[in-house]
């Protein structure tokens, strides 16, 4: 019963929210715009003044461009398993990004929860390498399936699927510290495709642990993207895993292998892409996880996700997920899950989402629950996500 | 040893032009049009967005990594229309020579005339506007001519051995812009001074060239979508001001102007900003043919 209140109560801040924009319209001044409109346009000095005007400003000059992206999330319903808190500002995510010399750039991702904050990502980019390599450097998201690249803010949920919860480590998926190269393998066709390879320390939360300096994880991704038609494009990614996992011992190097395999099927035709667009998206994992045989052994645990995404206005996005996910640690446990999304964008800077979610988890708990998160971003602006 | 080395490159770098053509990419139909006519047929030219996308939201594909990856000069509009998609693109293309500032870098924008340059601090409760000004400039021919200039100059430096082409190009180039000028300003001239409202401001520089006067925007705010009280005020406006035009750039949804067009008796005319934006408008020239065809039937047919 709370749970289809908690529904019109998120339905009920997503409308007020389309009014509030809505409202905020109505109060400016009677002006359409405010800038200087082209019948009295200004003189143009013949050389483009600098972007900062004003000595005080050029010290800013080389500072990073800097943008913050607040991410509130609220949920209701019950969920023993996953027992998150009701209210929280999840994350904010601060970004420092600038070229550093001719040679590289510097991305940095500051993930402030409430009261801890992790360097989600630090990396060097390397730019001008021989032979068509790209490399980075520092700590970074795992080139490992699609998702687990991607920040938190611009996943098509207020959530993770499950089997990046279950098989990756956790809700915050696979990052790793170390060194990533990646070339452009010539396909025909017009065929993109991508080979990169990685190495990193053999640590990740939930995933890896170090025992020795000669532990080291490894991840292989190859990427293809091809054009289908002018609308229609298809992104294909395999991806090959492994790092030494928490049941080693001093004599033992035990491993995990994860396989995965993305896909992400996208339309938005050029002409009227403002207003209508689609995607379809799924992964599939494996987790080969070596424990020893008193734990039970090898466990061989398969994770997938199927999600959809349709765009009905403008602002308006609505959108279905299913997904599934065995335990890494013990593959006879399942978890499944099934989700609806609507997502309403005020403008390119902020975004109110509601989430209708219910996972069965192994041992036969239900948890229905509603999400509503609220996101906004201030500062530099960033690239669309793709 | 040495100078059987030095032949070899030589003979190399002579032989590179002829072997192979300068491969241009521009984010925008309409430079790669000003760039196939500057340039001729020692140049290849692509164009990432199509002339009737939004050229705010162009996605940021992958394939368009492996164009940018052979690209010898990139030509961007910059004044930042491209910052959604361009500087994760270039960031992959493993191509120093197109990157901001390279000696294949071409910001279009440089030397042309630049309206809405704010010269107050800009915020986004403004919607999203352009902290460096009005980036849909190149709709005045006299913009035209300094960006097929500066293409010119860049292809020189790009591929010195093309320099008199390039020249000679420019110079014709030049020459039938100035013959169509007259042949614009000609058919524009009767309508100095109309008022017309745009869906987008994407026609400043348009407007300021064959001196018409907007006089609002269906959009609320630099890209926020019509809103009931803003549609409002925008009929008032037209009825007060019997504003005859509502231009909509070809990527817009036509609903809310020709819901406003029924309110107020003014006429909708989709008018396309870019080369390619229809199949007729197939170079820089024919942009403006085609436009300012549209426009004077669309005002003949007012009156």
């Amino acid at each position: 019963m709370t749970i289809w209140k908690t529904l019109a109560l998120g339905l009920g801040v997503l409308a007020a929210s389309a009014q509030l924009s809505r409202g905020q319209e109505a109060t400016p001044p009677p002006e359409p715009t405010p800038v200087p409109t082209a019948t009295a346009p200004e003189p143009t000095p013949a050389p483009p003044p600098p972007p900062s005007q004003g000595q005080s400003q050029t010290s800013n000059y080389f500072n990073p461009s800097i943008s913050v992206i607040g991410n509130f999330l609220a949920i209701a319903g019950k969920n023993p398993v996953d027992n998150q808190p009701n209210l929280s500002l999840r994350e904010s995510e601060v970004a420092l990004q600038a070229i550093v010399d001719p040679y590289a750039r510097a991305d940095f991702f500051l993930s402030f929860s409430e009261n801890s904050v992790e360097v989600e990502e630090g990396f060097v980019t390397f730019t001008s390498l021989p032979l068509g390599l790209l490399a980075k450097v520092g700590k970074m998201r795992v080139s490992f399936g699609k998702i687990n690249t991607l920040h938190l803010h611009v996943l098509p949920w207020p959530d993770t699927p499950l089997p990046i919860v279950n098989l990756l480590g956790g809700e915050e998926g696979w990052k790793g510290t170390g060194i990533s190269l990646a070339r452009l393998i010539p396909m025909p066709a017009d065929i993109f495709s991508e080979l990169t390879a990685q190495v990193f320390r053999g640590e990740a939360e939930g995933l890896f642990e170090l025992r020795n300096r000669s532990d080291i994880a490894y991840n292989g991704h190859y990427r293809l993207f091809k054009d289908l038609s002018e609308a229609t494009n298809l992104d294909l990614g395999f991806s090959y895993g492994a790092g030494p996992n928490a049941t080693s011992t001093d004599e033992t190097r035990r491993w995990t292998k994860l396989e995965a395999i993305d896909f992400t099927l996208r339309w938005k035709p050029l002409r009227t892409g403002n207003y209508r667009s689609a995607s379809l998206r799924g992964e599939l994992f494996r987790s080969r996880r070596d424990e020893p045989q008193e734990l039970g052994g090898k466990q061989t645990a398969r994770g997938w996700f199927l999600s959809g995404e349709y765009q009905l206005a403008k602002r308006w996005f609505a959108g279905a997920r299913i997904e599934s996910s065995d335990h890494a640690d013990d593959a006879s446990k399942r978890d499944t899950g099934q989700a609806v999304i609507l997502t309403f964008w005020p403008s390119e800077f902020s975004q109110v989402r509601g989430e209708l979610r219910r996972r069965r988890y192994a041992g036969g708990i239900t948890a229905n629950e509603a999400l509503l998160q609220l996101q906004f971003a201030i500062g530099a602006h960033g690239a669309h996500p793709f | 040893m040495k100078n059987a080395l030095a032949a070899l490159l030589l003979f190399a770098g002579l032989a590179a032009p002829a072997l192979a053509k300068v491969q241009v990419v521009s984010t925008l139909q309409d430079f790669a049009s000003i760039a196939d006519a500057v340039g001729g047929d020692r140049v290849e030219t692509t164009a990432l967005a199509k002339g009737y996308q939004d050229p705010h939201f162009v996605d940021a594909k992958p394939s368009f990594i492996l164009k940018l990856s052979r690209a010898d000069l990139l030509i961007v509009a910059g004044l930042e229309l491209e910052i959604g998609y361009l500087p994760p693109l270039l960031d992959q293309s493993r191509n120093d020579k197109i990157r901001a500032n390279g000696p294949g870098y071409l910001d279009a924008s440089i030397g042309c005339e630049i309206l809405q340059r704010p010269t107050t601090q800009v915020t986004r409760a403004m919607g999203d506007v352009h902290p460096y000004g009005n980036p849909h400039y190149w709709t005045d021919p006299n913009n035209g001519r300094v960006i097929a200039r500066a293409i010119a100059a860049k292809l020189s430096e790009v591929d010195p051995a093309g320099k008199a082409a390039y020249e000679k190009n420019l110079a014709a180039f030049e020459a039938r812009l100035a013959a169509k000028q007259k042949e614009w300003d000609a058919k524009m001239s009767p309508f100095a001074g109309t008022k017309v409202v745009t869906f987008h401001d994407s026609w400043p520089n348009f407007a300021n060239h064959f001196k018409l006067a907007i006089a609002g925007h269906v959009e609320p705010k630099p890209g926020i979508p019509p809103t009931p009280s803003h549609t409002l005020e925008i009929i008032n406006l037209i009825k007060a001001q019997k504003i005859p035009l509502i231009l909509v750039e070809p990527y817009f949804d036509t609903k809310t102007p020709k819901a406003i067009a029924a309110q107020t008796g003014a006429t909708v005319l989709t008018l396309y900003p870019s080369v390619g934006g229809a199949p007729e408008i197939k170079d820089y020239f024919s942009l403006f043919d085609y436009d300012i065809n549209a426009f004077v039937g669309a005002m003949k047919g007012t009156k």
